[in-house]
């Protein structure tokens, strides 16, 4: 991004037909850590990568659980995506007040970009820095959208956002078009493993990331350290045991992991076994 | 909560509180004790005390340490920490009832006892089951059916009971 003459302004156009304030708001949200959606028929999966300020601070919380049916993970300005989700839960809980019924994600999507495309319209204001993977169950379904500080909001069945969020889209891409009737349990999985991409040689453990699911009869909830680890361990004991680098190379060490998965007794099924990352 | 009154202020009532709920939650990361809740009723329907919730109610449930508490209101927002209570049609004809079988220290006794009253659950749902019982014989309002929610450390709990239908 380069400095210009048209970038003071939110409501300065540049001859090229941008505003530059709200790109480099989107600038603001590859800079933050990581989170990744995806989502099958009936369940959605959020995750997102534990980033502390320091060794003596504690991680910022980035996965918001908006109503029963509904949960947000954000990237970016942590503080707009607080504020924001405080706006959803308002929006769901009116809502439901008035209608007796949960608010169909569809809705509280367009509202939120509403409430952004706003922000790029007023000389006072500025543009929300923060980038929200919104995922929810309604009537019609699972839903996964995106929704950009430019008002612009998106629909997917597999998503990444913030810093090297690319290699955990690579990933995504490879594998999303199995996720439609993958089981919720494959779904969380497969997140992880996304999660893990965008690590690029990390250990991954479960102090690392956060993990979130919504699925039909299953409100939305952040699934608890140790339940995590348990499915880090099924796909990593291998790896860990067999090289000690915090680098393994990642095909063979997830091979071998995968054939350890199918004989360790850890109580996973054998789809564990046969899920490598590389097809 | 219990409430008896008009069912559209009951039933306004009861979606605020459960919405003030949800936020408290949200912001708290934990379900609200039942003095906090105690509080926020109060509150709610002094704010409307020119203008009132016709409801007459009784909160109960389990504090932060997860004893029992009972608060019973009048529809402005007085309430008060008790061991029992009634509100509502039928209230005149049980609440001597509970006083007697219920035993409560008075209030005026120093030093001040706990309110709380020393029955084993099963032993208050038969409390419960015959006192309306009793009141459906001679107040016309009361009758058809009993719910009877139960809440303790295990959760909360639901028991119904026919009453006289006439």
């Amino acid at each position: 991004m380069f400095r210009n003459q048209y970038d003071t302004d939110v409501t300065t156009w540049s001859p090229a037909g941008r505003l530059f304030q709200v790109e480099y708001a989107m600038e603001a949200v590859k800079q933050g850590s990581a989170a990744i959606g995806l989502r099958s028929k009936t369940h959605v999966v959020l995750g997102c990568v534990n980033k502390a300020n320091s060794e003596l601070s504690s991680h910022q919380k980035k996965i918001f659980e908006v109503d029963d049916h509904i949960g947000v993970a954000i990237a970016g300005l942590t503080a707009d995506g607080r504020v924001l989700s405080r706006y959803m839960r308002n929006e769901c809980i009116n809502y439901s007040f008035t209608y007796e019924s949960p608010l169909p994600v569809g809705r509280l999507v367009v509202q939120l970009a509403d409430k952004a495309q706003v922000c790029t319209q007023r000389s006072w204001k500025r543009p929300y820095g923060v980038g929200l993977l919104v995922a929810g169950l309604d009537e019609s379904g699972a839903h996964l959208y995106y929704n950009c500080p430019s008002g612009n909001y998106f629909e997917y069945q597999a998503f990444a956002i913030g810093s090297r969020s690319q290699a955990a889209k690579t990933y995504l891409e490879r594998r999303f078009e199995n996720f439609t009737d993958s089981s919720r349990d494959d779904l969380v999985k497969d997140a992880i493993m996304a999660i893990r991409e965008t690590l690029q040689g990390e250990t991954l453990k479960s102090a690392i990331c956060t993990i979130a699911v919504v699925g039909a009869g299953e409100p939305f909830h952040v699934l608890d350290q140790g339940t995590v680890q348990q499915i880090i361990d099924t796909f990593e004991t291998a790896a860990e045991q067999e090289d000690p680098a915090t680098e393994p190379d990642a095909a063979t060490g997830q091979e071998a992991a995968a054939e350890q998965g199918t004989a360790a007794d850890h109580g996973g099924s054998t789809d564990e076994g046969a899920a490598p990352m590389d097809i | 909560m219990a409430s008896s009154g008009f069912q559209a202020d009951v039933k306004a009532l009861q979606k605020h509180l459960a919405a003030r709920h949800l936020i408290y939650q949200h912001q708290h990361n934990k379900q609200m004790s039942c003095p906090a809740m105690a509080q926020l009723l109060s509150n709610t329907l002094y704010y409307k005390r020119f203008f009132p919730y016709y409801s007459f109610n009784v909160l109960g449930g389990l504090d932060n340490e997860g004893k029992g508490c009972v608060f019973t209101y009048d529809a402005v927002g007085s309430y008060e920490k008790v061991g029992y209570s009634s509100q509502g049609s039928g209230s005149t004809l049980i609440m001597p009832f509970l006083d007697n079988q219920l035993k409560s220290p008075s209030p005026l006794l120093l030093p001040a006892q706990d309110a709380v009253t020393p029955l084993a659950e099963a032993e208050a749902i038969d409390l419960v089951k015959t006192v309306f019982a009793s009141a459906s014989e001679r107040d016309i309002y009361t009758g058809d059916k009993l719910e009877i929610v139960v809440i303790n450390a295990d959760g909360i709990r639901r028991e119904y009971m026919d009453l006289r239908k006439d």
